[in-house]
């Protein structure tokens, strides 16, 4: 009896997220409806956001924020990767059990340190290093990308460390009782065998940079402009959110629908891809 | 025996409590007058005992809420036009008048050193003026060491009653500009922060950076702001007096249910960007209505104090007796 129930709870729990997932798709393609047939496949196109003097319609295209999301993205991974793979084969081949141990901690808890603490963070300590280095404003798109790079690090070097963790300690020492050395070790012989687990921390660190709100409203600019050069500001779909939901009315609404169906859709696809292809592979 | 006690004593306790329980009622909109809303609620609160809950999300999602009636009323630093109030079935009436300050961060002016023209301001918002050595800025700025930066303006990323109405001032210098909630700045170098904390933090943040904030976020956090040339051509420091000048010459007539915007207003020591906020009714909910203009009532005749403590101008006395022959006419008094 209480075995049934269990089971039956179970089920319950685990098919209630697949609707969730199903039905949160299924609202904003909705509720994006008025924008779609507006607008259209010109919707990516458009560089214009303008709502008109009585907030009941305008224009709207999401091309500015769709291209400020991925440039940020593009600058955070382009900086994070390297770092983060450095970090974990430190972690997991060269430091002694005192200095990584700790390293180790650390990391971890700079990965669950909330995005707006990165933020405030950012905008009143890094902003003014960034426009003293690189000039501009201090607020635009490589502070934003900087600093997204940043948060994703930790969690990317933590779930690299435990891939590379996994490596056989017998393969490690035949390649090393071969003569190899600890540079040929790492490339020939860690790299290859957790490459799966290290492909996949990248995505999901992707993923989360996509979507990352808080931090990059705080540093971007928000302003509704194509970025010139790397330290002007511009604007990404989350921050275009949530600076306007409140105000938005009919058609803006539906246009930020829109906006946020296209950021699913990226998302899930992205983090789809990761789990299928490349973290399935590692189990086989 | 002591379970039973306690049990009594709490259905006496919510009975008493059901018996003294106060109004209640919850209104949102304009961040603008936030400040002043929350020191009058709070001070309603202790002398009556009447709740109200105002939530600043802003003018335009407050004209939202009260159209759809999800508030009992609304604030907006945008005044509504006769047929909208109409179609909405709204009343509309003046709560309070702020002002806006040009706040910038330069290094070695302080505030009130800087000195900025209605071309400047111009020239500076539109982009004519790209650096801080332009010479439209520099033009009665002789004594002041102007860096030749550029100009980084910071505006806001959200709609805002604020930009409405320091558009506003900017559609009286250059009828070009057009008067928005969320224009298209076309300003050198332009950075957006949400809300009048937003920008401030840009402000403080961007070395030669300028950017428009309501008055309390300047004197919060200390931001110098510039003198503004007014109509009579003058050079007006943004303080209290200056703001209540401003606001004599302010016209509001209850025909029309207040609407006025009342920047860029004459009189030789008027600081020429002011505001006035409003308050939104929806006309069919008369109990209610009667309920909010008691507050507000109160609040004109004792919330001046604190209205000046914020940087706010109280409206004035002739104002406020219009205001209340305006609600003994619509029946909501």
């Amino acid at each position: 009896m209480s075995g049934k129930l269990f089971r039956n709870f179970s089920f319950l729990s685990a098919t209630l997220s697949f609707f969730l997932l199903v039905g949160i798709f299924a609202i904003l393609f909705t509720y994006a409806q008025e924008a779609m047939q507006e607008f259209g496949f010109d919707f990516l196109l458009s560089e214009t956001w303008e709502a008109d003097e009585d907030d009941e319609g305008g224009i709207f295209g999401g091309y500015i924020p769709i291209i400020g999301t991925l440039l940020s993205t593009l600058i955070a991974m382009t900086l994070a990767v390297p770092l983060a793979m450095g970090i974990a084969i430190f972690l997991t081949e060269i430091a002694s059990d005192t200095i990584g141990k700790p390293v180790s901690i650390a990391i971890e808890l700079l990965a669950a340190i909330p995005s707006i603490i990165y933020g405030m963070w950012g905008l009143f300590y890094f902003a003014p290093i960034v426009q003293s280095v690189f000039g501009g404003n201090g607020v635009g798109l490589l502070t934003a990308g900087m600093v997204l790079a940043i948060m994703v690090i930790p969690f990317m070097a933590a779930i690299s460390r435990d891939a590379m963790n996994t490596t056989p300690l017998v393969l490690k020492e035949s390649a090393y009782a071969m003569g190899a050395t600890k540079f040929e070790v790492i490339k020939d012989v860690i790299m290859p065998y957790s490459k799966g687990g290290i492909i996949g921390s990248i995505i999901l660190s992707l993923g989360r940079a996509l979507g990352e709100t808080m931090a990059v409203a705080f540093l971007i600019g928000s302003v509704m402009s194509i970025p010139g050069s790397i330290t002007d500001p511009t604007t990404s779909i989350p921050v275009l959110l949530a600076n306007n939901f409140a105000e938005a009315q009919d058609l803006e609404m539906s246009s930020m629908y829109f906006l946020a169906l296209i950021l699913f859709v990226v998302s899930f696809i992205i983090i789809s891809v990761a789990k299928f292809y490349f973290l399935g592979r590692k189990v086989k | 025996m002591t379970y039973k006690k306690l049990v009594t004593a709490a259905v006496v306790a919510s009975v008493v409590l059901t018996a003294v329980t106060a109004d209640e009622f919850k209104g949102r909109g304009a961040s603008f007058p936030g400040p002043v809303y929350k020191a009058w609620t709070s001070a309603y609160f202790a002398a009556t005992g009447n709740k109200v809950n105002y939530t600043p999300t802003g003018s335009g999602d407050g004209i939202k809420s009260i159209k759809k009636r999800m508030v009992d009323f609304a604030g907006s630093d945008k005044p509504l036009k006769a047929d909208k109030l109409a179609k909405a079935k709204l009343y509309m009436f003046p709560s309070v008048i702020g002002s806006i300050v040009l706040a910038y961060n330069l290094d070695g002016i302080k505030d009130g050193e800087l000195k900025l023209s209605r071309a400047a301001v111009d020239a500076i918002f539109t982009g004519k003026a790209t650096h801080w050595d332009d010479a439209v800025i520099t033009k009665g700025n002789e004594g002041l060491k102007l860096p030749h930066e550029p100009i980084t303006t910071v505006v806001r990323a959200d709609k805002s009653g604020t930009t409405f109405n320091f558009t506003y001032f900017l559609n009286k210098i250059n009828p070009d500009f057009k008067v928005s909630k969320k224009p298209k700045w076309k300003a050198h170098k332009v950075v957006a922060g949400k809300s009048n904390s937003g920008v401030s933090a840009n402000i403080q943040q961007i070395k030669n950076s300028i950017g428009y904030i309501e008055y309390s976020y300047k004197i919060k956090l200390g931001l110098p702001a510039a003198q503004v040339e007014n109509k009579e051509g003058l050079f007006i420091n943004p303080t209290v007096a200056s703001f209540q000048d401003a606001a004599k010459y302010a016209t509001w007539t209850s025909d029309n249910d207040f609407y006025a915007v009342i920047g860029d207003p004459a009189g030789a020591t008027s600081y020429p960007i002011v505001a006035a906020t409003f308050i939104l009714l929806p006309t069919e909910k008369i109990e209610m209505n009667k309920k909010v203009t008691a507050f507000i009532d109160w609040a004109y005749t004792n919330g001046d104090k604190a209205a000046a403590g914020l940087g706010y101008v109280p409206l004035p006395a002739e104002t406020k007796d219009e205001i209340r022959a305006y609600w003994e006419v619509k029946k909501i008094k």
